[in-house]
This record gives C-alpha cells, structure tokens and sequence, in this order.
C-alpha cells in the first residue's frame, strides 16, 4: 500500500475535482474536496516521513521505467515542499468554506472547490515529478485553474487582473517548455536524473545554454521575482481573499521549487552559478526586490495590495538565499519559502476576516479594530512580528539564517539591506497594527462598539496554522533541519 | 414564395440530417480503432463532436441545447477525466503502479489493450463534452 502513495498524493485531489462537478450542490462539493484535500495531506506526511527515514522514493508510473517512462521523484526537498502545499491548502479550504459563501454566488461554489482541487493536484504534480516535461503538464493544469480561481474575486477588476496574469503566466509556462524541448534537443532525454548526467556530456552545450536561459526566464516570471512581478500585486488584491491566501502560501513557492530543482539538480551548481553566474542576475534582482518592494508597501492603503508588495520582498529574501549557493545560503531559501508561505497564508486569512466582518480592508479606516475583533487582530500582530521577523517567529528563523549565510560569504553588504528591509517591515506592519490597536475611532457610533468576530469557521484554521507557525518559530531547527537536508541533497546532484 | 423560418436552407438541412449518423459513426470509428490505426480519443472526440455543432449551425442553438444540454455537458466532462482517473485507481488495486495497464487483465498485451481503451474512451467524452461547450459559449455571445 505505502508503495502507491507517490501516485496516491495526486490522484486524490484528481479523483475529487470532476466528482465536485458532479455533485453541484455547494456544501457537499466542499466536504468532497475538504476529504480529498486532508486525505492529500496525510498522504505527504507519510512520504515526508519516510523520505527522511529512508531516502529517495522513486515511482514509476505505468510501470515504464525511468529514463524513457515518467518517473515520480521524491527527496527531503520536495517531501517538504509537498507537506507544505497540501498542508496549507487543507487549513485554507477548511477557513474557505464562509468566506466564499459570502463573496462568491451559490451556484459558481461547485466550480469554484472543482478549481481548487485541480491547482492542488497541478501543484502536487509539480512538486512531485521528476519528468521536466511532467512538470510544464502540471504546471499548465495548476496555472489554468489557478486563472479560473482568481476571475471568481467580487468585482470586474478581477477578471482584468486575471486575464493580466493569464497573459504573463502563458508567456512564462511558454519559456519554460521552449527550454525543455531545447534540453530534450540537446540531450534526447527528458528525466531529471539522467538530464543532469547528459547535460555536460552533450556536444550541442549552445542548445543547453539556451534552455538555461529560457527556463531561466520562465521561472523568474512564475514566481515573480522583482522585475517580473506585475501580475502578481493586482492577482492578490482582487482574487477571492482565501485563494490569495491560498496562492500566496504555494504557488509562488512551487515555482521557486521549480528554480531550485532545475539549477541545481539538472543543470547543477557548477553550472549554473560557476560558468553562467547566474548570481549576477538573481542576486540584484533579489536584492533589489526586497529592497525596492518593502518599499513600495510602505505606501499601499489597501491591506491586500500591501502584504502583495510584501510578498514580491520576501521572494526577494527566498531567490536571495538561493543565489549564494552554499549549504547555508540554500537552507536559509528553503526555510523562508516554508516559513513564508505560512505566514502569509495565516496574514491574508486574517485579512479575509475583517474583510468579511467590515465589508473592506482600506487601512487608515480600520481604526480600533482591536475592540470589535480582538482575536482576528491579535492573529494578524502575530503573523506580522513574523513577517518582520521578530524572534521566537518564524521570520527571525529565516532572518537570521539567511543574514549568516550573507556573512558566511563575506557579503556585509547584503545582510546589511536585509537589516534595512526588514526595518521597512516594521514600519509597513507597525502603521497597520498602530491604526488598529491606538487609534481612536472617529465615528463613535454604536456599530463601533461591541464585537462582532469572524465566524469560528473561519478563526479555527487560522490559529491552526498561527499556532503552527509559532511551533516552528519556537523550535526552529526542526524545520532547519529538514531544509539543511534538502541543501545537502540539491548540492550534492540527483542520485 | 414566402418561406417560413424552418424552411429557409431546405438543401442544407436535408443534406446535414443525412450527414450527422456518417460523422457520429466515423468518430465512434476513430475512437474504438484507434489502436489499430490512426486515431484516439481526441481526435474522435472532435469528430464526434463536430456532428453536434453543425447540427447548431444549421438548426439553431436552441435545438442542440434540447438535444444536449449544458448540464448534461458537463457531466460528460467530469466523467471523461473520471473513466481516465479510475483506470489509473483500479491498475493501483490491482497491484500495478498508476496507470500500468498490464495488470488488468491475465496476460499483459490483453491488459494494455483494456486500458488504453477505457482510457481513451474518457478522453473521447471529455473532448467532446469540452468542444461543444466551447461552440455553446461562443455561439451564445451576442
């Protein structure tokens, strides 16, 4: 039985996706995908278990071994990455089920958990293969529904920010494909395993530096690093608020597994960051990504549109760790990617709920919220310590790993910006929880006293993944160790 | 002479209405000898498909929509992907790995022409419970 659960972590939410279509009524098609989506969960628990106990699982699907069939591929890194996705996936669908209720029409829920369930299973896919072309197949499948997801948002701005995303997630997932069929041009294979043994014997090495440059590209634009972030701040801001809590938690996150799979895994550290420097273009980016965005976010009045602008830094910090290609530096990387994708998870599902309460999330207008929601507001001051990176949550974990990587290298310079983003940090965070907590409210209606708190509904999954955050900011070497081993694992090349 | 409505394009919708079985036969045709030659479910789907949007061509969209509705359409989609997804669930019951025809049936050539079938016929329904929806949305736009 456990030999299944590689296959089994996909055809789960598969199975669940055209059964939700089926079923039509909006409750039930949401317990359908709620099951589907826990069961996902345990399923990557137990992977990640075994994976960490074991070593590589390799599966080979329809019996078709590797090098010619499609084989799933599961280390230390993408056991995490999958635990993470399904995990958050799990805690935002259960916290989904009100807030959707309310913004979105009755007869669209069917469709909508129908589009859930298939980004899950486009996600998990990407994560889970070891197929180059396998991963632009899922990524098609994660980025359509993914489309379909945001158009559900409130207004008509949705659709344009959409179709925006459309347009600029089409041309990266294009890039990504060109740069596989040059590599499979080069090296006649699309396996990982055996792309990374063919790439540096093949004599067509210009070919392969095109793919390099292609995926390159394609993936930049997916996880939306600095300059190539445009669709993502109008994405976040009128999607449905709980697939922006969603999306923020997995899919930038997969596509910078994605990076990080193939620079180091296929085309190897070497190769990548020796001969093409390739930190000579991450790095600036990133860097002036956390730098420039932190920035930015100082200045948004819409709460959503600030923690999106915060969310192209902290990808900044990610692709930042990743650049120094040490042991250090990538487990600084994977940590935050983790970190990060719970805290904003549990940041926007806080926002969901004033938005649900209050009607709109401008921020100078939410003064004195502490009164009338107390424990949204007290979730939200949390996860924005840890988005600062206060210690004792998960931010300082990552902060702090990252800033000794920088140091390790002899890069002050770098620690040093990263000191001064997160100082923007406090001021971005602090403006929101200073409004909040002492601000005085101006009309002193009787609406605006007394509490009125987001239904428990929605309030239990977001202190489960509060909760879980603190764990791993308290204890932050279970989740460094993980990624410590994933690091040895990407640096060391596929076995 | 004054031609009601339903009489305009006599020629066309005598000649359509002859058409229609041929087309729904070819595709069904494509689709279940597809492993012996040319074919497969997405083409067939197509084919098979094509027969219901001239059908809204010629007839008009309101008499395709009684014929097939949007509701059964996408019960068609969802079972499609389901056959594809449950081939793949029962090769796992049957101690296969996803998708591993061979263990369907006693001996492996015979198990792989099971699955290859049922699989395909899933792609056929979808295909064309997809292509006529996208003919519905398309052709409903005013």
């Amino acid at each position: 039985m456990i030999d299944q659960f590689p296959a089994l972590q996909i055809m789960v939410t598969l199975v669940a996706a055209p059964i939700c279509v089926m079923i039509r009524n909006p409750r039930w098609s949401w317990v359908c995908a709620m099951v589907a989506n826990t069961f996902a969960f345990l399923v990557s628990l137990v992977l990640l278990d075994k994976v960490l106990d074991d070593g590589v699982i390799r599966y080979a699907v329809g019996g078709w071994a590797a090098p010619s069939g499609i084989e799933y591929y599961i280390d230390a890194m993408n056991a995490a990455v999958l635990v993470l996705v399904s995990g958050i996936s799990a805690v935002v669908l259960l916290y989904a089920y009100r807030s959707v209720a309310k913004s979105v029409p009755a007869e669209k829920h069917y469709l909508f958990y129908t589009a859930w369930m298939m980004c899950v299973t486009g996600l998990l896919g990407i994560v889970i293969t070891g197929d180059a072309f396998n991963v632009f197949v899922f990524l098609e499948i994660s980025s359509l529904s993914m489309y379909t997801l945001i158009s559900f948002g409130q207004d008509r701005r949705a659709l344009t920010a959409s179709f925006r995303y459309l347009v600029l997630g089409s041309v990266g997932a294009s890039f990504i494909l060109i740069g596989i069929g040059f590599l499979y041009a080069a090296t006649g294979t699309l396996n990982m395993s055996d792309l990374a043994v063919r790439i540096p014997e093949s004599e067509s090495q210009r070919a392969v530096l095109v793919a390099f440059s292609f995926l390159t590209m394609g993936v930049l634009i997916k996880s939306a690093v600095f300059p190539l972030h445009a669709w993502l701040p109008n994405a976040y801001t009128h999607a449905p608020v709980a697939v922006t809590a969603f999306l923020a938690g997995t899919a930038t996150k997969v596509s910078l597994y994605v990076l990080l799979r193939f620079f180091f895994s296929v085309f190897g550290k070497d190769y990548s960051f020796g001969q093409h420097l390739l930190n000579g273009v991450l790095l600036p980016a990133a860097v002036a990504g956390f730098v420039l965005m932190s920035l930015v976010a100082i200045f948004q009045n819409d709460l959503r549109r600030m923690l999106a602008y915060s969310s192209v830094a902290q990808v900044g910090y990610i692709v930042a760790g990743f650049s120094l290609a040490t042991q250090s530096g990538l487990t600084a990387g994977i940590v935050h990617v983790v970190n990060h994708g719970m805290v904003k998870a549990c940041l926007f599902m806080a926002v969901g709920c004033i938005l649900y309460r209050v009607g709109h999330v401008h921020t100078p207008s939410l003064d004195n919220l502490l009164k009338r929601m107390p424990f949204t507001c007290v979730a939200f001051i949390i996860s924005g310590l840890g988005l600062i990176g206060v210690p004792l949550t998960v931010g300082f974990v990552s902060k702090f790993t990252l800033i000794q990587a920088s140091l390790e290298k002899g890069w002050w310079a770098i620690a040093a910006l990263v000191l001064l983003s997160s100082l923007m940090a406090i001021v971005y965070v602090g403006r929101v929880i200073e409004i909040m907590v002492f601000r005085r409210s101006r009309e002193t209606g009787p609406e605006s006293s007394g509490m009125s708190e987001a239904p428990l509904s929605m309030l239990i999954p977001l202190y489960v993944l509060v909760g879980v955050s603190l764990y791993f900011g308290i204890n932050g070497s279970a989740t460094l160790e993980v990624a410590g081993q994933a690091a040895t694992y990407l640096l060391g090349g596929l076995q | 002479m004054k031609l009601y409505p339903r009489q305009r394009h006599r020629v066309l919708q005598v000649v359509t209405k002859l058409v229609i079985p041929f087309v729904l036969m070819f595709g069904l045709y494509v689709q279940f000898h597809g492993d012996y030659g040319p074919g497969g479910g997405f083409q067939a789907g197509v084919i098979f498909a094509s027969a219901f949007i001239l059908h809204g061509l010629i007839f008009g969209l309101k008499r395709t929509r009684d014929v097939l509705s949007p509701t059964v359409l996408r019960f068609m989609m969802a079972s499609g992907v389901l056959l594809y997804a449950g081939t793949g669930l029962v090769t796992m019951l049957f101690g296969g790995e996803l998708l591993n025809y061979s263990v369907l049936a006693h001996e492996p050539t015979h198990g792989q022409h099971w699955g290859i079938f049922a699989v395909e016929l899933g792609v056929g329904i979808t295909v064309t419970g997809v292509m006529i929806t996208l003919f519905y949305g398309f052709a409903s736009k005013r």
